[in-house]
């Protein structure tokens, strides 16, 4: 069953052209990854999933996108309860100078959680999820910046669970990460799966390789081939697809 | 579905999220209403009172009547008196800060300094004035001794709007003119400086209108009470627009009687600062545009 | 030997362009230097009018009084010794226009010829007296005690509330009220002006679309524009007549009418600063709180304003620092009487007010033009202070990056 779909989608900023009829659809629970060279459009793709692209001027969007089966452009829906229901995870961890805890409480809060109780134990699974919760679980109250870039990921990606959306987006969420971190986020993708939609944008074909069940490939704005990531990395039909992977388009 | 329904607290968010936006809108609005009542109440009590003979004519009984002639000559005195001094050593002294002082203590001291200049009140310029020129160098009430205070006050507004537009300019234009052989001078004179100038002349119009409505500084070093006549040499005293405009709405002697007096001169003196700023937007996009077309 | 002179000439304008920028450095030492030291001469001098005298009976043990003292007793709020440390006797005041009730004019002589010896006789032979008079009139062989007053001190010229400089037969140099009064204004102003200015700059940085914002940050520019005299001309004609009606007073020259004045001369100042500062806020920080479903007004008040609090806080100072050192508007709306305000619907009177209103009085190098540049030392002082409070918040801001 698809988790998102979307149908002969375009995007235009002002004059520019940027994604054109792009029309596929994400399966629930399963790991999907976006590929292609800069400015191919996958970032701003993904970014139509949680209408992220409403915040930029001049942008206009055309055709449908439906996520577990609702049209989000539908006039009735409103921006917020979306974007809990599909959470981000940013290039760049970007916590908000505020402590541990309160950075995952955030998203409740924001939503009109007002138990406490209830609030601390979400904090504590989501961190618990995230991989995060010991070596945090002692400093809750400490600054989030004190933590290290991998930690602040991981903390970012706690945040986004702690509102319990059922699609994750991660826009190249390891690319400001050293190596070791980088695993432990690919590991952790791995086992977020089971419970969540994840689609994650990577410049890393490896990373793209080790981690998804499925793997679109983007150019110019347009979707080149989508498939099975072992058929795209190993058999790729497009020769497009296959100059990028073995490395032509860098 | 989970994010199609309208829940009672998502409603709530929203409504403080419209009550909100609506309240800053409205204050936003109340600022614009402010400049829009003080600017048009002043327009139109004053407009009526404009007339030639306003302009060119001496005050008469106790200036209750006639016109603000020698207080428009004496501002005017003021102004071109201040920028004489003000904008060499304002623009060579950005030009020091930006183009030749090196990195070290002394620089970011003259930088602090000049903040600090900045952030002195009006009024002690006033005092200083007093002490310096009127007294200690002898110029006594006078237009020297008035444009050089007014002038000291206008240094930092002009030294600040030329270390901006200098350092504007990218790098590599200096790189480029050194690297042909250019002494330091000659590329700061005739690459950088032919490159900050739209912004550089800018900044020194608005400073302009700041000069023309001072006071404070004025009340000690230069303005006349009442003085109908103009004057002969850069050492006499001189009327002034805003110090007019004081004296006739709080001591003149019949200050009902010289209201209309008061509003045309606050009507001068708001003219001046539109045409100001008028003046200074009109060539900020005519050299932006000049630069595209080039 | 072309070459020569256009190296010389490269080196002439090298030094001119390092005079100039020593220029504002200079001046601001010398704005020190002349203010402190026309200021602080007013702590060598004595309150007691120059060329006047006091003196009392010689057997009299009051030895000194203060400037304070003279003016109670002058005001007949003291009127025995024995609250000034002397005897338990009630003082006999004596003024030189009272000579008349003691001696008749051929006593005195027809040109006063006599005056002095007739003082001298009064003041040795009452022993309650005390006396002032031009010093014209001391007598060569004067047998009472002149009393010298104490200096002005720094803590009587902080501390002290009374600020009359010209009054007789001491001078009253209290300023507490003058900074108090111009606290009190500037406080005013500042409330009323951070939550307007900052709600527009809220407004501008976040919610108004481009076009609207365009249209409105030079009109608030404007607003920058506008002379001082200008906004006191406007207050004194709109502001005070409207105060007066609305709280049914018998004058609106106000507190509360320097408050208002000074709140929308502190709004440009405020917005700009504020509208800085909220933009500075990481698109990413904004993007991640809107990705965790948050309202925009949400993240602008639970992201954006945290984030910003130091250049909000910063907007705030300056405001203040440009409230507290406005001259002209205050000194038109304000009524300007030196009494510490308890209400904002009271005249007060500010630093620099008291400053342009009296300076012109003041004889040069007198008591009073002293105390007058030590007002400016003050009002330096306190902006001088809000300056460095600024750049140590933005110090500190940087640091935290």
């Amino acid at each position: 069953m698809n988790s998102v779909e979307t149908k002969d989608l375009h995007l235009y900023y002002g004059d520019f052209h940027a994604l054109k009829g792009i029309t596929m659809g994400m399966k629930k629970n399963q790991v999907t990854a976006f590929i292609g060279p800069s400015g191919c459009g996958k970032s701003t793709y993904l970014r139509c999933f949680n209408r992220m692209n409403d915040l930029i001027d001049g942008v206009k969007i055309e055709g449908e996108i439906m996520i577990d089966g609702v049209d989000i452009y539908q006039k009735n829906i409103q921006v917020d309860d979306l974007r809990k229901h599909v959470g981000m995870v940013f290039q760049k961890p970007n916590p908000f100078p505020k402590s541990i805890f309160e950075n995952v409480a955030y998203g409740l809060r924001v939503n009109g959680t007002k138990d406490k109780k209830f609030i601390e134990e979400r904090v504590e699974r989501s961190l618990k999820q995230a991989a995060l919760w010991d070596e945090v679980k002692d400093k809750l109250k400490k600054s989030a910046f004190e933590l290290s870039g991998g930690q602040q990921q991981r903390l970012c990606i706690a945040r986004a669970l702690a509102i319990e959306p059922s699609v994750l987006l991660m826009d190249e969420p390891t690319s400001a990460l050293d190596p070791l971190s980088t695993a432990k986020t690919e590991e952790l993708i791995h086992e977020l799966k089971e419970n969540y939609t994840i689609v994650i944008v990577t410049h890393n074909m490896q990373q793209a390789g080790r981690v998804s069940d499925y793997t679109a490939f983007f150019y110019l704005g347009e979707l080149v081939e989508y498939g099975k990531t072992k058929t795209i990395f190993t058999n790729p039909k497009d020769q497009r697809t296959q100059n990028y992977i073995t490395g032509r388009f860098g | 579905m989970a994010f199609a329904n309208n829940t009672s607290t998502q409603n709530s968010k929203r409504l403080s999220q419209n009550v909100a936006f609506w309240i800053f809108r409205l204050l936003s609005f109340s600022v614009v209403a402010i400049l829009v009542i003080i600017l048009g109440f002043i327009i139109v009590r004053g407009i009526s009172v404009i007339s030639w003979e306003f302009l060119t004519q001496m005050p008469r009984e106790g200036m209750t009547a006639g016109g603000i002639y020698p207080a428009i000559i004496g501002t005017l005195c003021l102004v071109v008196g201040s920028m004489l001094f003000a904008f060499p050593i304002g623009i060579l002294s950005g030009i020091y800060i930006n183009e030749y002082a090196k990195d070290s203590w002394f620089k970011r001291f003259v930088k602090m300094m000049t903040n600090n200049l900045a952030g002195i009140p009006s009024i002690v310029f006033g005092l200083f004035g007093m002490a310096l020129f009127v007294n200690q160098f002898g110029f006594g009430d006078s237009i020297l001794a008035g444009s050089l205070t007014l002038g000291l006050l206008a240094l930092p507004v002009v030294i600040r709007t030329t270390e901006e537009s200098l350092k504007a300019i990218d790098n590599s234009f200096r790189i480029g003119s050194l690297a042909l052989g250019a002494t330091k001078w000659q590329t700061t004179s005739r690459v950088v400086l032919p490159m900050a100038f739209p912004n550089i002349i800018t900044g020194l119009i608005l400073s302009i209108g700041r000069v023309s409505g001072e006071t404070a500084p004025i009340l000690f070093t230069v303005a006349a009470y009442f003085l109908p006549k103009l004057p002969n040499s850069i050492f006499d005293q001189v009327m002034a627009l805003p110090y007019h405009l004081y004296v006739i709405s709080t001591s003149g002697t019949n200050i009902e009687a010289s209201r209309a007096m008061a509003y045309g001169t606050a009507f001068v003196l708001i003219m001046i600062v539109l045409l100001v700023n008028l003046l200074a937007n009109w060539l900020r996009r005519y050299f932006s545009r000049k630069v595209k077309m080039n | 030997m072309k070459r020569y002179f256009h190296n010389l000439g490269e080196k002439i304008i090298e030094g001119l362009i390092t005079i100039s920028g020593t220029v504002t450095s200079i001046t601001v030492l010398l704005i020190v230097f002349y203010l402190f030291k026309e200021g602080l001469g007013v702590f060598s001098q004595t309150p007691v009018a120059e060329g006047a005298v006091l003196a009392i009976h010689p057997q009299n043990p009051v030895k000194e009084l203060s400037a304070a003292e003279v003016k109670e007793i002058f005001d007949q709020n003291i009127t025995n010794w024995n609250q000034v440390g002397g005897p338990n006797a009630p003082i006999k005041l004596f003024e030189v226009d009272d000579i008349t009730d003691y001696y008749t004019e051929e006593q005195i002589g027809p040109d006063f010829e006599y005056l002095p010896q007739r003082i001298n006789e009064l003041v040795s032979k009452d022993p309650n007296i005390l006396a002032f008079f031009p010093d014209e009139y001391l007598a060569k062989d004067f047998a009472g005690k002149r009393l010298e007053l104490d200096n002005i001190s720094v803590s009587q010229f902080l501390g002290g509330r009374q600020w009359y400089p010209t009054i007789q037969p001491a001078v009253q140099m209290g300023v507490l009220s003058l900074i108090l009064g111009t606290l009190w204004v500037s406080l005013g102003a500042i409330a009323i002006a951070l939550p307007l200015g900052l709600a527009t700059s809220i407004y501008l940085a976040e919610i108004a679309n481009p076009k609207l914002r365009n249209f409105l940050k030079p009109v608030i520019e404007l607003l920058a524009g506008i002379p001082s005299v200008v906004y006191g001309f406007f207050g004194l004609v709109v502001v005070v007549p409207l105060i007066q009606d609305v709280f049914g007073l018998p004058v609106g020259e106000t507190a509360l009418a320097g408050s208002i004045i000074l709140g929308i001369m502190a709004l440009p100042t405020i917005i700009s600063v504020s509208e800085d500062a909220l933009r500075t806020t990481p698109r990413a920080m904004k993007e991640a709180s809107l990705a965790l479903g948050a309202s925009k007004w949400q993240t602008i008040y639970k992201v954006m304003i945290p984030y910003s609090i130091s250049g909000i806080s910063t907007a705030a100072i300056l405001g203040i620092g440009r409230a507290i050192g406005e001259t002209m508007a205050v000194l038109m709306v304000t009524g300007n009487a030196s009494v510490i305000p308890s209400t904002f619907l009271e005249p007060v009177r500010t630093i620099p007010a008291t400053i342009a209103a009296e300076l012109g009085e003041a004889p040069q190098g007198g008591i009073h033009y002293q105390a007058l540049f030590a007002l400016g030392c003050i009002l330096f002082l306190m902006t001088l202070a809000i300056n460095l409070t600024v750049d140590m918040v933005s110090a500190k801001k940087k640091a935290n990056r």
